[in-house]
């Protein structure tokens, strides 16, 4: 049984965020728990259960996100899925994991700067350029392309570029 | 379908909180293309998402009790789409026309006080379901009261015309601001004593920034009420007809 989890947790690395697609849903840290709700031997007598928690209130990619981890387990053999949604505790950029900051910085967005609970305004932050790596950047606005980011302008290369916010 | 024979304090506050959210929401969401800078036009429509969620969420859950409660399936969507006026519980403020920029900026800015400092204190309640979304929701408020805030000081702080703007915006819209803290029965009831707090809260945020802004407050008018009991303005039933139409006229459709 600690296999078939192991095994989940696994398959639920490729399932990807659909708006970052280089972000898994383990990177972003929205898995909260899996349960095998029913044990068998064989995938398809087993339940499993698959508790996420959504990253912002109406984050449009929470509906494709449990799709596509219904997916992900229907070809690896399972049959039975449930998704529960899990609201609290909420959500927070400090479940992050270390490489999908990282991977969120080669792809062009800046990576949440500290921990969610020391509230530093977002104008006061140095947020260094996913581009060029300039500290020289400006807040153009604290709302941008998703509820997840920021819109910024590096001084330096003077591109534009997403901060993922932190929450 | 009607929730106005229900009892249960919190269903009806749970009614009250996505109502706002949902009608504020949509008031918001007018502005999308319309905004005087992109970058405004997407902050407005990015509150307005954040603000659709968060009705979700209390439509969910309020939702999963009444069926409980009454054996038939109740969903988000026929909450959403299949309640008339006289049974929407949201402040009158919510529901009032965009008007311009100034308008809507202080609508937003009372709106935001008000769920930022209540939302707060949902966060600490007993009621974990409650407290989840409230703690979720707080994070996106702290977004929209800094952004609702930093406009109420640029056009009370700014030009000569923006503060006209923004005194007329406040003589429109004032007597519509007592209601958030008029509390009814079922918001007695599910918030106790943190009223107070939160009263003071607001009452000192707004007064800071009034007078960081150089706005002056109006003393002693009449107030208007009666929207959390379901006495709306004639606005409500234009929004709710362009909002609802679709369920209205194709019951269930779905795409």
């Amino acid at each position: 049984m600690q296999k078939q989890e192991a095994e989940i947790w696994q398959i639920l690395e490729m399932v990807k965020d659909p708006e970052i697609p280089v972000l898994s849903i383990i990177d972003l840290g929205i898995v909260r728990s899996i349960k095998i709700t029913k044990p068998s031997n064989n995938l398809t007598g087993s339940e499993v259960c698959v508790a996420v928690t959504p990253t912002y209130s109406a984050c449009p990619a929470v509906d494709m996100i449990n799709a596509d981890i219904k997916n992900a387990l229907l070809e690896a053999g399972y049959k039975n899925i449930s998704i529960e949604q899990v609201l609290f505790p909420a959500w927070t950029t400090d479940w992050m994991s270390a490489s999908g900051k990282e991977k969120l910085k080669k792809y062009g967005i800046a990576a949440p700067i500290g921990k969610s609970c020391n509230q530093t305004a977002i104008e006061e932050l140095t947020v260094i350029c996913p581009q060029c790596g300039s500290d020289k950047t400006k807040i153009i606005s604290a709302f941008g392309s998703t509820a997840c980011k920021a819109l910024f302008q590096c001084n330096n290369c003077l591109e534009p570029f997403d901060y993922f916010k932190c929450h | 379908m009607t929730t106005n024979e229900i009892e249960n304090p919190l269903i009806k506050y749970l009614l009250h909180l996505a109502d706002n959210a949902l009608i504020i929401g949509h008031r918001n969401s007018e502005w999308c293309g319309h905004g005087p800078a992109l970058e405004q036009d997407i902050a407005l429509t990015n509150i307005a998402l954040d603000q659709v969620g968060q009705a979700r969420n209390f439509y969910q859950y309020a939702a999963s009790l009444i069926s409980d409660l009454n054996g038939e399936i109740i969903t988000e969507d026929s909450l959403a789409y299949l309640r008339d006026s006289w049974d929407f519980k949201n402040c009158l403020l919510a529901e009032l026309p965009n008007g311009d920029w100034a308008q809507t900026i202080l609508k937003q800015f009372i709106v935001s006080v008000y769920q930022y400092y209540l939302y707060q204190a949902l966060a600490q309640h007993e009621n974990e379901k409650l407290a989840g979304i409230a703690a979720k929701s707080l994070k996106e408020l702290s977004y929209h009261l800094r952004w609702s805030s930093d406009w109420v000081l640029r056009l009370g702080d700014g030009t000569q015309e923006s503060k006209k703007r923004m005194q007329d915006a406040i003589a429109i819209l004032w007597s519509y601001t007592k209601e958030w803290t008029d509390y009814v029965d079922y918001e007695l009831n599910i918030l106790g004593e943190s009223i107070i707090a939160i009263q003071k809260n607001c009452e000192e945020k707004i007064t800071a920034v009034f007078e960081e802004a150089g706005l002056t407050i109006p003393q002693d008018i009449w107030m208007h009420k009666g929207g959390k009991i379901g006495k709306h303005t004639e606005h409500l039933g234009y929004i709710l007809s362009e909002m609802q139409f679709l369920q209205r006229a194709y019951p269930n459709v779905e795409w």
